[in-house]
């Protein structure tokens, strides 16, 4: 199966990749683009770990090849900070220690920027409901919680 | 120098605050580099085939379609991994377990591998591979396995344990008995016994990091492993006696760890890895996929748990027994031992016998998952513990607190406990405001403890103070969730000096000695040991370095708020001389500042743990939903309490899931039938409550500042304090986990009929 010149937007960035046919989206941008905070827990859509937007839609990386990426604008973890300014969610995340091996981290934060773009003021069950394809093994999801709330808080104040 | 790793009542400045984790920025903004990240120039993707057989004999394997397929650069069999053991069963186990040996043992027990340069090419190679397999009949359920006629799993399996030893193989691999006094006598003397047996399914760790690894090995028998690990120089040990390397020409780096829990602890695909790399002569990359993980990586035991105890009508238990059945995978383990040892450890008991019998099944082999085998053996006692409180008519807290354990006891398990934190816990538990706290239709509340022993083991560390003054900590056990953070604070703690001057660095295999395994939560309490220990050493070397500067003996200085300080009458006056300029002039009065430890830091102090759950029940779905969570637990000290706290609420959430809905589901053919995150449900963020923690601080009388192992002892209770919620809400017992909606209603259907 031959490759297909993928030209796409990632991270505000112009990125041109050759992909198989048959190649995931998350397995482009870990492997070709070189974006390995895009993690695999599953690869079947389960966990959340993958987590990008593509045209602002939330989406598991895993469950798009690599291909459909063309002409469209990726998200990733890698540019949620300004420059050297860090986001208010991952500031809050380290701030409240809502993260203890990381590994699902990125996809949280891209999944609860995702929702505070949506929804400027969650209440607690709008935050568990719209994380819970997210999968955290480590927290029991208390501090991440804590977290979204305190940096929907924070982004509220500056608006 | 030898140092008294007594607990000291130490005022201290910086241990218990709370301050950012210094590896943060990386994983929130994806440059931490976990197992899957890394890459290596002419890298090759490994794959692995797996059995679809839960036992077979694996007849033939031909390769050679696969060897011809343009882009393989290595196909391997077990004959490419010669049996170099020397005869060590453990060794010979593991290597079995990596690959299978002529006959696969479990669905997903590995048969061949292959090399090649991008993964579609090695998927395409992997199905060219041509296995004939004679399928045998298999066993997954750990009461069936030792049912007479079961299949024999291994005919070199004794059981051990047994006075006379067997002379007929079987699938029960150790008995150990663990006790003391005259349980017969102690039945006897009981106004109320209750006995009953309880069954937990086998559920997984659930890290959702899969293993993954990047292997190099040159021809001249040097090489290089990169791995997400709970050790590495364990993995390094293992590995190169496997490939018949030198220890010390394999180089071994953990990467960043995404979630182990135990099940890191043990090597699966690596030695593997490492063999396709040795023979491609290229670096090879093997990445498990989540189905691999479930099929092939090491969940805990399945279990079948007899319990028996009696008490007088005065609530005073007057004996407790119970048989342990563990079911431990194709190859044999210590799980039922281990539940054995933990059954009864809350409580004072004067007549106590546990049994454990480990058993093999056509399953993978189990490993450790947080605090291993605890939690099934705590869910037998703790519910049963409710039931005997119920039938005298004792409320379950007073029950608990009239038999708990205490200082100068005898554990069940052998040792006398010195200061121990199971009354603490259960009286926390009667003042918290939760146990008050009113409960709504179909709510009910329950409570449980838990015990887990945790463990110390051999520790290394070095401590270098930079010309600038700020320190660099090479450490050996890796950060499973903030350990960087705590071990710093420590170092800043000892030293007198800013936590953010000290940066701790998980060191590789080649730049500092053994540490043994990350586990048994260990981390922060043996690295901390021996940090404390290093930077004492360190201490000494910067008192000599200011006397030098200040040409007055060393004993007139002293050590203090991170300066030099001369004392007495003659040198009092001396301007005190700070760490960064002692650093700074390390050069001229001896050279590098540095301070060294190694220890086996022995007597990690036990750890206990009193869990309060409300649930509420639908009757129609029979779904039960956690409402409210608390977790009690003693620390010893909370170095970092962000980071204690945070280990309460993970190892509370892993035991809710466990109690609700997790579960291997093997169908008749012996294969797994749910390997992924759609079947095998963890909790979600909408599934859970937040989970409030109170961390106890009953100081580990052999550690310096009081530690006590905290990862662990968070999930042993939670099964039963749900069952007895559960039992507390619908009035049905649940003995079988998990406890989920078709066993509910079950039970809520039985109920009724009856």
């Amino acid at each position: 199966m031959s490759a297909v010149l993928v030209s796409t937007t990632v991270n505000g960035d112009t990125v041109e990749f050759a992909c198989p046919q048959d190649e995931t989206l998350l397995d482009a941008l870990r492997n070709r683009v070189g974006l390995t905070g895009v993690k695999e827990g599953c690869g079947t859509g389960d966990c959340g770990a993958c987590s990008i937007t593509l045209n602002g839609r939330l989406v598991c990386s895993c469950l798009v090849l690599g291909v459909e990426a063309s002409g469209n604008s990726i998200e990733t973890v890698e540019g949620m900070a300004d420059g050297n300014k860090l986001h208010p969610l991952q500031e809050k995340f380290i701030e409240h220690a809502a993260l203890q091996c990381g590994i699902c981290t990125p996809g949280f934060l891209v999944a609860a920027k995702a929702l505070l773009e949506r929804k400027p003021n969650p209440t607690v069950e709008e935050i568990r409901y719209a994380l819970a394809g997210n999968l955290c093994r480590c927290t029991g999801y208390d501090k991440i919680v804590r977290a979204v709330q305190a940096a929907a808080k924070e982004m509220r104040k500056k608006k | 120098m030898a140092h008294d790793y007594s607990y000291t009542k130490q005022k201290f400045k910086v241990i218990g605050t709370r301050p950012e984790r210094p590896d943060g920025i990386d994983k929130v903004t994806g440059r931490a580099k976990y197992g899957a990240d890394a890459t290596a120039p002419g890298q090759l993707v490994g794959l692995i085939l797996r059995s679809p057989h839960a036992h077979a004999i694996i007849k033939k394997i031909d390769t050679s379609k696969a060897e011809k397929l343009p882009g393989v650069k290595a196909v391997l069999t077990c004959a490419d991994l010669p049996d170099l053991t020397g005869g060590n069963r453990d060794l010979q186990n593991i290597l079995e377990n990596c690959m299978a040996r002529g006959r696969a043992l479990y669905d997903g027990h590995a048969v061949a591998a292959v090399a090649a340069v991008d993964a579609q090419t090695a998927k395409k190679a992997l199905k060219l591979i041509k296995v004939q397999y004679k399928a045998l009949p298999h066993v997954t359920d750990v009461d069936e396995a030792i049912l007479p006629g079961a299949p024999i799993i291994h005919d070199w399996v004794f059981t051990r344990g047994i006075d006379p030893a067997p002379t007929e193989p079987s699938n029960i691999s150790q008995r150990t008995q663990f006790g003391h006094g005259d349980v017969e006598a102690g039945f006897a003397k009981a106004d109320v016994i209750i006995e009953k047996t309880w069954k937990t399914e086998q559920t997984h760790q659930g890290y959702i990091e899969p293993h993954a690894c990047l292997a190099s090995v040159g021809p001249d028998g040097s090489g290089e492993l990169w791995v997400t690990t709970q050790g590495h120089f364990t993995f390094r040990n293992v590995c190169s006696s496997l490939l018949g390397m030198d220890v010390a020409k394999l180089k071994v780096t953990a990467s960043e760890i995404g979630g182990g829990f135990g099940g890191k602890t043990h090597v699966w695909m690596e030695p593997v890895a490492l063999a396709l790399s040795r023979k491609a002569n290229r670096p090879v990359k093997v990445v498990m996929s989540r189905e691999e993980v479930f099929r092939a990586s090491g969940p805990t035991s399945s279990t079948s748990v007899d319990v028996k105890i009696g008490a007088k009508k005065n609530g005073v238990i007057t004996a407790a027994s119970a048989e342990l059945r563990y079911q431990g995978g194709a190859f044999p383990g210590i799980w039922a031992m281990l539940g054995a040892m933990t059954s009864f450890a809350c409580y004072d008991l004067k007549n106590v016998k546990t049994v454990g019998y480990d058993i093999l099944c056509n399953r993978p082999k189990v490993t450790a998952y947080r605090a291993p085998s605890a939690p099934m053996a705590a869910f037998g006692v703790e519910s049963t513990m409710d039931m005997l409180a119920a039938e005298i008519g004792m409320n379950p807290l007073e029950f608990r607190l009239k038999n708990a354990a205490k200082q100068g006891t005898r554990a069940s398990y052998g040792p006398v406990y010195g200061p121990i934190g199971i009354k603490p816990t259960l009286n926390a538990v009667k003042n918290h405001p939760h146990m008050r706290a009113r409960l709504g239709k179909n709510q009910g509340r329950g409570m449980a403890c838990g015990f887990w022993f945790n463990f110390g083991g051999q520790t290394c560390v070095d401590l270098n103070v930079g010309i600038d003054g700020t320190v660099s900590l090479t450490v050996g056990t890796i950060d499973v969730g903030g350990s960087r953070a705590a071990i710093s604070l420590i170092a800043a703690e000892e030293l007198g000096i800013p936590y953010e001057q000290v940066k701790t660095n998980v060191a590789d295999t080649a730049s500092l000695g053994y540490n043994d395994m990350t586990e048994g939560s260990r981390g922060t309490f043996s690295t901390g040991m021996a940090t404390i220990f290093a930077a004492r050493n360190a201490i000494e070397v910067l008192r000599e370095r200011a006397a030098k500067m200040w040409d007055i003996p060393v004993d007139a200085v002293v050590w203090e708020n991170g300066e030099a300080r001369a004392t007495g009458k003659k040198h009092g006056n001396l301007p005190r001389l700070t760490i960064k300029q002692i650093a700074a002039k390390a050069g001229n009065t001896g050279g590098p500042i540095a301070g060294h430890n190694e220890v086996v830091a022995d007597n990690a102090g036990v750890s206990f743990a009193s869990h309060i759950c409300d649930v509420e029940v639908d009757p129609e779905t029979g779904a039960t939903r956690v409402i409210r969570y608390t977790v009690v637990q003693d620390a010893g000290k909370a170095i970092h309490p962000d980071y204690v706290e945070g280990q309460f609420q993970g190892g509370a959430a892993q035991g809710i899931g466990w109690a609700l809905n997790e579960e291997y589901i093997y169908g008749d053919d012996g294969r797994l039938q749910n390997p992924g995150f759609l079947d095998y449900r963890i909790p979600v963020c909408s599934d859970l409550p937040f989970i409030d923690t109170e961390i106890l601080e009953i100081p580990n009388p052999n550690h310096p500042y009081g530690v006590r192992g905290v990862g662990e002892t968070s999930i042993v209770p939670p099964l039963a304090a749900i069952g007895n919620a559960i039992s507390n809400a619908v009035g049905v017992r649940m003995d079988h986990v998990p406890m989920s909606p078709p066993r509910i209603l079950k039970a809520l259907d039985d109920a009724t009929s009856s």
